[in-house]
């Protein structure tokens, strides 16, 4: 039997990253994803890796860029405002098809648009996994070196308060996947070979002016990632009138207030995103198809609800059931999020939806 | 001693920085201009083989050859 | 002036006017993929360049060495040479070799960054770094201007110094005063070497070659950060003619940076 460990989520994710063989993290303290860079900080020369404590998450993600450019699996975690502040090497890197799992525990989740239209410029995209517990963010850990990898594409993970401080029992390496290429594009050192140029700027092959081709490779992955890497979780769909759709641990919540809606009477199904992007808009449209209501519970003003929106095509509507709740710490664990209030909310909007 | 260089006239961007660092003053520029219409350096009697030309060129322009005495390198 | 002078590598072997048969003693470097860039006439960057290949080539070092490059004019170089290089961002160049050189410590790593991407943009980055001893080289390539731009003042631009931003001269009450980057780095613990050359004249290209040999045995030998500041001509955004350069730095660019070793604990 497999062992399973009492963890908070960080540290959760953390081990799972270097047991995924992560040898590279950089960090820069700030709540609540401080807790990754502490135990990366512990754990790191123990595995024969490397941790730095950067002096500023600008360098901090550059140090990534250069451990992950020489074909190491390398990490970094934020919350939303570091996020912001490494979004021109975020959005670079991805043009230099550099492999990445970045970490954005997030005070509430207000940082959807950011993680999934790009916070930065120009056409990339990144992976995002939204977990809704430590067991998951262990497995999607460990998916995310996996994707990032396979795609040579960034993987962002969407963590927040109650992920980084509860502790859950967890059991690490239930994730495996077949070994993928070498990595030959990185920057090792040039023996028995051309050099190689690994840049967001144009092509890696030396005396090539083919700007065009280079960058055209960084989004022609992207309907390949949309058909094959979208994850979900939903249940209770089959009779629903009204769908709840809402990820991370909020989503959690969700399941378990529609669990409570439905030993009332009321038909309520949960769809919980468990790729941001690819978004599962073929799952939401078929609830739309179907006829069920939309509502989606969002700890922000209303951002992944555009995604719904999108996807419903205007077939079933979609109410907003969510809102920015802070306490007084800011960090997004608010009055809003319990059962009781996101229960009270599906009844109020149920009437609508299955009349 | 028997010394020269050769320029590529092509890859010359006319910057003349070679002409005033040649210590027995051998290089001038030409009158006529390149395919990219800037002039290029040539060569006059004299050269020793001293490298200072190639040595500031910024484009990479001069060859330089001395001859073999001895059967040894200068 | 047969034609025969005017061939890279002859095929028939020169001969001297007594028939001496000639060897040839200078060459472009192996590492030089092609003579032609797009780069000033006159531009001081592909002598630094040139410099630095014969040097890896003299060390041994092309099989393991990383170029972490950062965004200027010379952003056309690491198409040119037969050696990994690691494109950066505009100043951040220190970090990524920060990264690169602590998974691979016994790889060559050394960033190529001009004025603006290393003493404006990245001014944090470079003396992070060299606080914390990073074991690479950094090379600066100084001529107190944002040349790919245009010709913009940076934090070296000199006082008195036309640019496009400074019209009329940097003056010290409305741009202040430019950056001593190679005293300010000297002074930081942490720090093995630190000096400063020219590439302007066959003296200075000496002390170049030198001082870059120096800084490369640092890092070598496993000493701590070394640093290298180049100045080198950019006679477009100086306004002035590609023959002027070497005047044009040695009376304007050189008095504020004097040329030497500012820093040698190799010892």
């Amino acid at each position: 039997m497999a062992q399973r460990v009492l963890m908070e989520g960080s540290a959760a994710m953390a081990e799972s990253a270097i047991q995924s063989g992560c040898r590279f993290y950089a960090g820069y303290p700030i709540t609540p994803s401080t807790e990754i860079l502490e135990y990366m900080a512990a754990r790191m020369p123990g595995v024969g890796g490397v941790c730095m404590n950067a002096e500023s998450e600008i360098e901090a993600i550059g140090m990534v860029w250069g451990a992950a450019g020489c074909g190491v699996r390398a990490m970094i975690a934020s919350t939303g405002q570091g996020i912001s502040l490494m979004q021109e090497s975020f959005a670079e890197l991805a043009n230099a098809q550099i492999p990445i799992v970045a970490v954005n525990m997030c005070r509430g989740q207000g940082d959807y648009f950011q993680s999934t239209r790009g916070g930065g410029h120009g056409d990339y995209r990144f992976i995002v996994l939204a977990p809704a517990s430590a067991q998951e963010a262990v497995d999607l850990a460990a998916l995310a070196f996996h994707l990032a990898d396979k795609w040579r594409n960034p993987v962002m993970i969407m963590g927040d308060f109650l992920l980084s401080h509860t502790s859950e029992m967890v059991e690490f390496g239930r994730f495996s996947a077949a070994p993928l290429p070498p990595k030959t594009w990185a920057t090792t050192g040039a023996r028995g070979r051309r050099g190689i140029t690994l840049s967001p700027l144009g092509p890696s092959e030396k005396l090539s002016t083919d700007v065009a081709t280079a960058l055209a490779n960084v989004t022609a992955k992207h309907p390949k990632i949309k058909v094959e890497e979208v994850r979900v979780d939903a249940g209770f769909l089959d009779d629903a009138a009204l769908v709840v759709v809402a990820f991370g641990f909020p989503g959690r919540f969700v399941k378990y207030a529609v669990r409570l809606a439905r030993a009332k009477g009321l038909r309520v199904g949960y769809l919980r995103p468990i790729s941001l992007w690819p978004f599962p808009s073929e799952a939401v449209a078929a609830v739309a198809a179907r006829g069920s209501a939309l509502a989606v519970y969002e700890l922000n003003a209303g951002q992944m609800i555009e995604d719904v929106q999108l996807a419903a095509l205007g077939r079933v509507p979609v109410h907003f059931i969510g809102g920015i709740s802070h306490d007084h710490s800011g960090f997004g664990v608010g009055p809003a999020l319990t059962v009781e209030t996101i229960a009270s909310r599906i009844e109020a909007v149920y009437p609508r939806a299955a009349a | 001693m028997e010394a020269t260089v050769t320029v590529d006239r092509e890859t010359c961007k006319g910057c003349a920085l070679c002409v005033p660092v040649c210590p027995p003053k051998v290089l001038v520029m030409s009158e006529d201009v390149n395919g990219k219409g800037y002039r290029y350096p040539l060569l006059l009697e004299g050269c020793t083989g001293c490298e200072l030309c190639a040595k500031v060129c910024p484009d990479f322009c001069f060859e330089v050859f001395r001859e073999v005495r001895n059967g040894g390198v200068h | 002036m047969s034609d025969a002078l005017s061939q890279r590598s002859p095929t028939a072997p020169l001969r001297g006017k007594h028939g001496e048969e000639m060897e040839k003693v200078f060459e472009k470097p192996d590492l030089l993929l092609r003579t032609e860039h797009s780069l000033c006439p006159g531009c001081g960057e592909p002598v630094t360049l040139r410099i630095i290949l014969e040097l890896i080539q003299e060390l041994d070092l092309r099989d393991q060495t990383i170029c972490v490059c950062g965004i200027g004019c010379y952003t056309a170089f690491p198409m040119i040479i037969d050696l990994d290089v690691l494109q950066a961002l505009h100043g951040r160049a220190p970090s990524v070799a920060t990264g690169a050189k602590r998974v691979q410590p016994d790889r060559f790593v050394f960033t190529l960054q001009g004025d603006g991407d290393m003493v404006s943009e990245g001014l944090q980055e470079i003396i992070h770094s060299a606080a914390r001893g990073e074991n690479f080289t950094a090379v600066l390539l100084n001529n107190g201007v944002f040349g790919e731009t245009g010709g913009h003042m940076t934090a070296t631009t000199v006082l008195g110094q036309h640019t496009k931003t400074t019209p009329g001269g940097r003056d010290l009450a409305k741009h202040g005063n430019p950056i001593k980057i190679s005293e300010l780095i000297a002074q930081l613990d942490g720090v093995a070497y630190v000096a400063r050359a020219a590439v302007h004249n066959p003296t200075g290209i000496k002390l170049t070659t030198q001082y870059l040999r120096d800084a490369f045995q640092t890092q070598l030998a496993g000493k701590g950060f070394s640093f290298v500041e180049v100045l080198t001509m950019c006679p477009t955004d100086w306004f002035v003619g590609p023959d002027q350069g070497p005047a044009w730095l040695d009376a304007n660019l050189k008095t504020t940076y004097p040329l030497g070793v500012l820093k040698d604990s190799r010892q």
